[in-house]
């Protein structure tokens, strides 16, 4: 059996982040934290609600996860209130609370993405690097590129090495998500919140089907695959 | 039947007490009318009399002097023992009538007196309650003129005691009324906490007691019985599903535990990655369970009601058959759709979208017999009157009709599908989703296959 997640090498230096855990479960925590100084990132850790409020004041993070349920003060009154401030760090909700009412809920708070307890460690890593790629990359763009392939997103074209590629509407959203996060691992689960706004778990794994079916059109004809499967983790397309 | 304090208390006695106590002041107040209309009558009558006498001798008087008058005093006196006369002279001496002395309480010029006298007659003397009226004539007369009353008083005593007598009775037989009716009530009452308590001590299969004359008590005591046999029979339901589940959580459990504890026996690196690896997809699958039966039991509890919004179903279907096809083509099938446009309803998506999955999945992965070419599993929805119908249908080997109300059961499946991947929670979901919609699942005979019907209430516009 290969590795059950694997950090790409291809994962660039400059993506390292300042990432604030705002958790008061202290194991979940020194988890994180683990986890994510392991993937390259810096990791800070607050275990209570007006510690977590003071610490992203400051501004000086790219990424918040937060709790929802805290101790003095709960996870979405933390962002209201630094979202009232001007302070636009995206945050990352996590929850014992699955109902997708509570999700709409964190995200009219100004959450950014929503995670339900319990979540696998490669899922929310995949979700907090999107989620600092975004603040990134904010301004709009009409190209895409990744290696050979090239979107065009207002003719709606795709081409590798030149060669045009015919894509249905909903496999164009699947290749535009996966390159807008070229180079990083996009989970089953973001694929089907992002491309199919679906919040629930299918049971089957539709996904894997849609994505082979990508892969058949855009890798069919060349030697190298552009479209790489993580095993226990997702997928990527190769940014270069 | 001995006397127990708590009927006192019983809202059956103060009712009947209240009653009681108004039912005696109506018969006191009737009584009081029946003697001022009789004992009260005579009475006005006498007096009537006496002054119609009293008026009668003045006349006498001044038509024809105090020779008129004595001499009809005479007469009167003659004729009638009940009555009492005496007229005096200025000086006070007695001139006729048959009292010997002026009584001493009438003084003034006229006016009403009681006393009591002694009056000869023929058998001896004979004891009088008299009621007179007195005035004065011209020329400083005296006249008195009375009544026996005797026999007044006496009828009007025995009304008194009549009426005391009544009351007393009335209050008699009411307190026993009241007492007894209580009694029954209580003893009733008495008998449905009994049973509840009995209940509450854990006798589920108790139930209220039930006369049979179909009263209030029996309504309420009917009342109870339903709710109490809607308890248990979710209680069973509950406790069917928590065994299922006890079932259905402790085999891959036990499956990781054993995977586990050989790895940790065989100290070979390889062996400790092999069962990382299967106790994670164990514990990712017991997930998904878990995270099935909660949104099982949230769609169940309608607590997301308020979620329902105006949602385009057609959308949600095509959507639902894009996502799907593909997985229907790689069984070896192919899904086809007759999707009518503009099929509103009130629906949460996310429920419905993953509702109509479920009924996809499913048929893609049973309702395809292996083998089979050209299998096609049609996934079509049309308004019916004020329902919108989708419907799921394939032509696979089917469900008996006498299983279609076990398979919606949590954990339930059916033999021939126990060697495909799944959960048995597909259709328990399918059935919450539509119980939160207000709407059905329907299992029908496809000839061959399956047809799955969701019958939703057409959107209207108000609530």
């Amino acid at each position: 059996m290969q590795a059950i997640r694997a950090i790409p090498d291809e994962s660039p230096l400059q993506d390292n982040m300042r990432v604030l855990v705002i958790e008061d479960d202290r194991d979940a925590a020194s988890w994180l934290v683990k986890g994510l100084t392991e993937s390259g990132h810096v990791a800070d850790h607050a275990a209570d609600g007006e510690e977590g409020l003071a610490l992203a004041r400051e501004g000086l993070h790219d990424v918040l996860i937060v709790d929802r349920m805290l101790p003095k003060r709960d996870g979405l009154s933390i962002i209201r209130t630094i979202r009232n401030e001007g302070i636009a760090t995206p945050a990352l909700i996590l929850s014992a609370l699955s109902d997708v009412d509570e999700r709409v809920k964190g995200l009219r708070a100004g959450g950014d993405d929503y995670l339900a307890k319990p979540y696998a460690f490669s899922e929310l890593l995949a979700r907090v690097e999107g989620l600092g790629r975004r603040k990134a990359q904010e301004t709009q763009q009409t190209k895409l590129k990744a290696g050979e392939l090239e979107m065009d997103l207002l003719t709606r074209t795709v081409t590798r090495a030149g060669q045009s590629i015919l894509l249905q509407p909903r496999e164009f959203k699947l290749l535009e998500y996966l390159m807008r996060n070229a180079g990083h691992i996009v989970t089953r689960t973001m694929l089907l919140e992002n491309v199919w706004d679906y919040h629930f778990d299918p049971q089957t794994n539709v996904i894997d089907v849609h994505v082979s079916r990508l892969r058949g059109k855009i890798d069919k004809g060349f030697d190298e695959p552009m479209l790489q499967t993580v095993r226990g983790a997702g997928y990527m397309i190769r940014a270069d | 039947m001995p006397i127990n304090l708590a009927h006192l208390k019983s809202s059956t006695f103060r009712l009947s007490a209240i009653y009681l106590f108004l039912f005696a002041l109506s018969v006191g107040a009737i009584l009081a009318y029946v003697y001022w209309s009789t004992a009260g009558l005579l009475e006005r009558q006498s007096d009537e009399t006496i002054r119609a006498d009293v008026q009668a001798l003045a006349d006498q008087y001044r038509l024809r002097g105090v020779v008129g008058i004595v001499d009809t005093i005479r007469r009167r006196v003659q004729d009638e023992d009940e009555s009492t006369y005496l007229l005096v002279a200025p000086d006070g001496r007695p001139i006729a009538g048959n009292l010997d002395l002026w009584p001493s309480q009438a003084q003034g010029e006229h006016g009403w007196i009681e006393f009591t006298t002694n009056s000869k007659t023929k058998t001896g003397v004979k004891l009088h309650n008299s009621r007179a009226y007195y005035t004065q004539l011209p020329n400083n007369y005296h006249l008195l003129a009375g009544r026996d009353v005797n026999g007044i008083r006496q009828l009007g005593e025995i009304f008194q005691r009549t009426i005391l007598g009544a009351i007393f009775i009335t209050l008699a037989l009411g307190l026993i009324g009241g007492f007894w009716m209580s009694r029954n009530f209580l003893r009733r009452v008495d008998s449905i906490t009994d049973a509840s308590r009995s209940i509450m001590a854990g006798d589920l299969a108790g139930r209220m007691p039930v006369s049979g004359t179909g009263d209030e008590l029996d309504r309420l005591g009917h009342a109870l019985n339903q709710m109490l046999d809607q308890i248990e029979r979710l209680m069973a339901g509950m406790k069917e599903v928590s065994s299922n589940i006890a079932h259905d959580l402790r085999s891959p459990l036990s499956r990781m535990k054993l995977r586990v504890e050989s790895a940790l026996r065989s100290q070979d690196c390889a062996q400790y990655r092999e069962a990382l690896v299967s106790a994670l997809d164990e514990s990712d699958r017991l997930l998904q369970t878990f995270n099935a039966l909660l949104s099982i039991a949230r769609a169940e509890s309608g607590q997301t009601r308020e979620g329902l919004q105006r949602t385009d179903a057609s959308l949600v279907l095509e959507d639902v058959a894009e996502l799907y096809g593909p997985i229907v083509e790689d069984e070896g099938g192919s899904l086809e759709t007759r999707i009518a446009p503009d099929l509103i309803v009130r629906a949460d998506r996310q429920l419905l979208a993953q509702a109509v999955s479920n009924l996809v999945d499913n048929a893609a992965k049973h309702g395809i017999a292996t083998g089979a070419e050209g299998a096609v599993i049609e996934l079509a929805a049309a308004a019916e009157g004020d329902s919108v119908v989708i419907s799921v249908e394939d032509q696979g080997p089917g469900i008996p009709p006498d299983q279609y109300d076990r398979v919606v059961e949590r954990f339930v499946r059916l033999d021939q599908s126990r060697t495909k991947p799944g959960n048995g929670l597909g259709l328990s979901l399918v059935a919450g989703v539509m119980k939160l919609h207000g709407g059905q699942l329907l299992f029908e005979d496809n000839k061959p296959g399956l047809r799955v019907k969701l019958v939703l209430p057409r959107y209207s516009g108000e609530r």
